[in-house]
């Protein structure tokens, strides 16, 4: 009896999700498969024809090819970003953890600053326009560096707590300069966490709309999210490759999520519950 | 021996953890991120072009407070805010123990929750948008198909942010759950087998044992929500772009808005605001949420 309860609660929870999150990325799925006529009619309907192919190269060779260009831009971002935020919060992360000085207070008092600030554009727009930074793509790396850098390092923080200082001693007597403290003995030790930064970090810049609409303007500029907008003016709104393009960039976080899902949800839980 | 030892390791131990560790990260927050913050404090307080910004004291805020499309904006954002964070909240503590309890397809449950967190918002947006379609949207149909009249979730001024917010939940239960299952996971089963032995039903236990020891979760599934919220932006230029309008606008819409429109003065004092109402709310929030938590 109870068993047959549980069955029928598995079942209806399946069901309601099914409905609630599989659905909105079915219709997706759908669309991109249809031709403009079809996908007008913006219903959840089975495609005429096969028309995906078709719909994909006309997305990728709109507005000059811009799709290249978008994809080459926010991988560019996304690498460079996260490879500077991984050393530059590891080693914050490594000092912050180990060395105890009246500074500690003030520096995390910063990392959640840094959390919880909402970034001041236009000055920040002025500041890059003064460093002739402004609309190029290191300056939209700095960006992402300067304002996911609390996350990472909170990350990385909690995470060195754990690795027992005996270690760097050992390191020291074994005969290990400083630096190679932490760049041959620490930070390898941190892959855990590196891969988690790794993951939770390129999916969020890879996704950012916002920084790249206010610091990286001009087509030749254009990162992915940017090239949603390309079919909402241009042709009348063609739906079928406006879902072909959502799908397009879904892409790789689904394959990320394939493959580290566990770090994930481990990232973004982190810190989180313990406080 | 060991007096010329002591400060000999010590020497080294500084040496180890050497302070310019924090130089090359604290280069690029600083000037990025914290002297823009600075300089929004002055340039709040001018009429700017970017090229010259003349002082004008506090009419800009004074500006915000006085036009009705402004105030709406700054309402709208703390309702927002709280709508999110606590739907999320709530959905995400219930899918969290449904997805601890022994249900079946455990994995396919939470990956299907799970995955909107990692697609583009500009993506879920459009894609809601279009689902959302008074007329032709398939929410509407479907309902239609039930007789019922759907509403027209996003071209009702009085509907539009809500619609919004119920995406924003859409796409970000997930974290919360998964924040929340962390957190269950952690509670010891020795309460749960105390309870059991006290007779305690199943509510009880969810209300005495699983409530309250699962704040820590629900402190962070708050504090992230709701900063998320009130600083919202993507989300809703995807959707409404502010309107019908101004139905929908959020302090961060108009900051955009009126950077678009060449008011790089008003914008950043938008900017400060937000800043302000963030520290306003969410520090006390924190503050009280900590404060229970070490009651225990």
């Amino acid at each position: 009896m109870r068993s047959r309860a549980s069955f029928l609660g598995g079942v209806a929870a399946i069901a309601a999700t099914f409905v609630v999150f599989v659905i909105p990325f079915l219709f997706i799925l759908l669309m991109a498969f249809k031709d403009k006529q079809q996908s007008a009619l913006r219903d959840f309907s089975w495609p005429n024809g096969f028309h995906l192919f078709t719909n994909v190269y006309e997305v990728i060779k709109t507005r000059n090819w811009m799709m290249v260009t978008a994809f080459i831009n926010s991988s560019l971002i996304t690498v460079i970003s996260v490879t500077l935020l991984i050393v530059l919060a590891a080693m914050v992360g490594f000092v912050l953890a180990r060395r105890k000085t009246k500074w500690n207070g003030t520096i995390e008092f910063l990392i959640l600053a840094g959390l919880m600030i909402p970034p001041a554009v236009v000055p920040t727009i002025w500041l890059l326009q003064g460093l002739k930074l402004f609309g190029t793509l290191h300056g939209m790396i700095l960006i992402q560096v300067a304002y996911n850098l609390s996350f990472s390092i909170i990350l990385y923080r909690a995470f060195i707590a754990t690795i027992p200082r005996e270690l760097d001693e050992a390191a020291v007597i074994d005969g290990a300069r400083p630096l190679d403290v932490f760049f041959r003995v620490i930070l390898p030790l941190l892959w855990p966490v590196t891969v988690t930064n790794i993951v939770v970090q390129s999916v969020g810049i890879f996704n950012d709309f916002t920084n790249p609409l206010y610091y990286l303007p001009g087509n030749q500029n254009a990162t992915v999210q940017l090239t949603l907008y390309n079919f909402q003016s241009q042709f009348s709104t063609a739906y079928n490759l406006l879902f072909t393009n959502i799908l397009l960039i879904t892409i790789p976080p689904l394959i990320v999520f394939m493959f580290f899902n566990r770090q994930i949800v481990a990232g973004m839980t982190a810190g989180a519950v313990k406080g | 021996m060991t007096a010329a030892a002591v400060p000999a390791l010590k020497m080294q131990r500084r040496s180890l953890y050497p302070g310019w560790f924090y130089a090359p990260a604290a280069v690029v927050y600083s000037v990025l991120f914290l002297a823009p913050t600075f300089a929004s404090l002055y340039f709040s307080l001018t009429r700017w072009t970017l090229f010259d910004a003349t002082f004008i004291g506090f009419d800009n805020f004074a500006q915000f407070f006085r036009e009705p499309f402004l105030i709406q904006g700054l309402v709208n954002t703390v309702i927002y805010a709280v709508i999110t964070s606590g739907l999320k909240v709530v959905i995400g503590m219930a899918l969290a123990v449904m997805l601890t309890s022994q249900i079946m397809a455990r994995g396919y449950l939470r990956s299907v929750i799970f995955f909107p967190v990692l697609v583009s918002t500009i993506g879920v947006g459009m894609t809601f948008t279009v689902l959302m379609h008074p007329t032709l949207g398939m929410i509407n149909q479907t309902l239609a198909m039930f007789g019922i009249a759907g509403p027209g979730w996003l071209v009702d001024p009085k509907l539009a942010l809500f619609s919004v917010a119920l995406v924003d939940v859409w796409k970000g239960v997930g974290l919360a759950t998964v924040i929340y299952i962390a957190g269950l996971v952690a509670i010891p089963k020795d309460y749960y087998e105390a309870a059991r032995i006290d007779g305690a039903t199943k509510l009880q236990n969810f209300f005495y044992v699983t409530l309250p020891l699962s704040r820590p979760a629900t402190a962070t599934v708050i504090t992230l929500s709701f900063i998320g919220g009130l600083r919202t932006f993507d989300l809703i230029w995807a959707m409404t772009k502010g309107g019908p309008g101004f139905a929908s606008d959020t302090v961060a819409s108009v900051i955009y808005k009126q950077y678009q429109a060449g008011f790089y003065g008003l914008s950043t004092a938008g900017n400060v605001v937000l800043f302000v109402l963030i520290a306003v709310l969410v520090v006390p929030l924190t503050m009280f949420l900590n404060r229970k938590q070490g009651h225990e």
